[in-house]
């Protein structure tokens, strides 16, 4: 089995861990976003990828071309890389209320004053 | 009946995803609130009509733009639809309307446009995943209602409210994007996003490894949206500290939609097709639903602040629902749905109460109420009766859920007692988490005794929900007809 061959399912794998780990394991706010934007990116790949046809061409006709790319999945992304957007846009406009309010954008130290 | 009638599953969403933007524009005192109670009541309205059509069990279907379905994205309408519809719309409706004073203490009179838009689309939102039958279409609706939930649950006064809606923000994102693989993953191996076409071709599918993966991403992902136990942290604090009113209407619908997309997803498309699902199913959930239930009634139990508490008993009745779901037989599945139905209207009433309660004191921990149900009689009356109802007391609506649910687990052949007795029992804790409130209120050492104002609005309202949950007690046909008629189609999908 041809395993690098469907290199583009290691891509977003890793690429899905690595946005993952960052959302999990830091404690920054905006490193937290940084890695729910990976995370995100991830997943647009697999879609994009997944209609790429090998030696095929864009979805346009009267070209000479035999073979068609499926453009569905590009379009479908274009919507969700808009909600990634306005998620990444909210989610700054949280961090920077939260600095306001708390003077800080570390998990932890925001948790010890709630705490008091 | 009328030329716009079989328009009415996509009227539903367009009339409050038209009128946001529309609210956004009133400057005047008021009438954000006064445009956001009206459109509301219109989509309530819009959901009696779509439910007076499906009762029969006929399901409803709209081409959105004339595009056939498979191509174009259809909205589908059957019983189960048509229950969400009315306590999606219901709730927003009565949280608007008995909420105008404790929003506008909450929220400043040049932010009250922008509120009540992000209301709106929430409620869009949120009646767009019921309605939707095209996977990639509810993920669009699934993330309108949620950013606008967070920008509704950021409105909170205290600043802890912010922490709390990153979090949300953070696991509702995870939760939709891994919605969003399993999506793509079907899409991967079917070419569609057609739920009803989905369902007749996923079992031509000659390698069903990506389904199965399909099936637990999207699993995981609702999961997490609908709060199910051990997904369920971010809920309390989100519910904690969102205004009391947000509170009430989101806790009366938000996670009851994701569930229904995981039920839906579950029993339309990989349940007839996936060898073993249905074991899957039951055997991954029943145990989550379990200990949901206990830990989310033992958690609230010895909660000291009662919106938290009352955040943690939901945890324990999202339980209650996906333990009825996990028994996949026709009783089970109406315990389940009648259940969302049930329990929507005893915790509406308990955070309306709660909003009564913050209009006159500060703060909503037990010892903030002491004594204080001798200065606000009416509203606490009412926060006992849905109290009542959320334990399952016979006569209140709670009752009938439980009943129903009693009634599946001892349909089993084995294991059908003990369940039983875990239904008892975590009644019995919500015997106790309601009774410390009682407690406090009716016995406590009250700071004053003169007689506080409760907006009059308000008490009606709190009144009408804790009406309807006795009404809902004494006669359940409604409900009962549309969650049984629902069992019969998730479960018409299964042979």
């Amino acid at each position: 089995m041809d395993i690098l061959g469907i290199y583009h399912y290691w891509v977003f794998a890793i690429l899905l861990m690595i946005g993952f780990y960052a959302v999990i394991a830091k404690l920054n706010l905006i490193k937290k976003l940084i890695g729910l934007s990976l995370f995100q990116a991830a997943v647009f790949l697999l879609y994009i990828t997944m209609g790429n046809v090998e030696g095929a061409s864009a979805p346009i006709f009267g070209y000479g071309a035999e073979t068609f790319s499926n453009p569905l999945p590009q379009v479908l992304i274009l919507t969700a890389i808009v909600v990634g957007i306005s998620t990444m846009a909210l989610g700054l406009g949280l961090v920077v209320r939260i600095k306001e309010e708390y003077g800080s954008i570390e998990e932890d130290e925001i948790q010890e004053m709630d705490r008091r | 009946m009328n030329a716009l009638t079989p328009h009415l599953p996509a009227l539903q969403v367009i009339v409050p995803m038209l009128m946001a933007p529309f609210v956004v524009l009133l400057r005047a005192r008021s009438l954000p609130w006064a445009a956001a109670t009206a459109t509301s009541l219109l989509a309530f309205a819009i959901a009696i009509q779509l439910t007076m059509i499906v009762i029969g069990g006929t399901p409803m279907t709209y081409q959105m733009g004339s595009w056939a379905a498979p191509y174009g994205i259809e909205l589908h309408v059957d019983a189960l639809t048509a229950l969400l519809l009315l306590l999606v719309t219901g709730a927003s409706s009565v949280a608007l309307i008995g909420g105008r004073e404790s929003l506008a203490a909450i929220i400043s009179e040049d932010r009250e446009p922008l509120f009540f838009a992000a209301w709106l689309l929430a409620l869009a939102g949120m009646a767009g995943i019921v309605v939707s039958g095209d996977a990639f279409n509810i993920f669009v609706f699934m993330e309108i209602s949620s950013l606008a939930s967070y920008v509704l649950v950021a409105g909170g006064p205290d600043r802890r409210a912010l922490p709390a809606t990153f979090k949300y923000l953070i696991m509702g994102t995870i939760g939709a994007t891994f919605y969003l693989i399993g999506v793509g993953l079907i899409y991967m191996m079917t070419g569609t996003l057609n739920l009803a076409d989905m369902e007749l071709r996923v079992h031509e599918v000659a390698d069903q490894k990506p389904i199965l993966a399909a099936a637990g991403f999207i699993t995981v992902g609702l999961a997490l949206k609908a709060a199910i136990f051990p997904l369920h942290v971010w809920l309390p604090n989100a519910y904690t500290y969102a205004p009391h009113i947000v509170t009430a209407f989101l806790a009366a619908c938000a996670t009851k939609v994701s569930l229904y997309v995981l039920l839906r997803f579950d029993f339309f498309v990989f349940q007839q097709n996936l060898i073993g699902h249905e074991f899957q199913f039951a055997a991954y959930l029943m145990p989550l639903a379990i200990l949901g239930i206990l830990v989310g009634s033992a958690v609230a139990m010895f909660e000291r602040n009662i919106k938290r508490m009352l955040a943690f008993s939901s945890v324990a009745q999202i339980g209650y629902m996906m333990l009825g779901a996990s028994l996949v037989t026709a009783t089970g599945l109406t315990a389940a749905t009648l259940h969302m139905f049930n329990h929507a209207l005893a915790k509406g009433g308990l955070f309306l109460a709660i909003a009564a309660v913050a209009m006159v004191v500060a703060g909503s921990r037990l010892s903030d109420i002491a004594g204080q149900a001798r200065r606000m009689p009416w509203t606490f009356a009412a926060l006992v009766v849905a109290g009542l109802s959320l334990i399952g007391i016979p006569g209140t609506a709670g009752f009938i859920s439980k009943w129903y649910l009693i009634n599946a687990a001892l349909e089993l052949e084995t294991g059908g007692v003990a369940l039983v007795a875990l239904i008892l029992v975590s009644s019995l804790m919500a015997v106790v988490y309601i009774w410390r409130i009682v407690e406090a209120a009716y016995f406590g050492e009250p700071t004053s005794d003169e007689p506080a104002r409760v907006p009059m609005a308000l008490v009606v309202i709190l009144w009408a929900v804790a009406i309807a949950n006795i009404g809902f007690g004494i006669a359940p046909e409604l409900p009962l007809a549309l969650s049984a008629t629902a069992a019969d189609i998730l479960l018409g999908h299964v042979q």
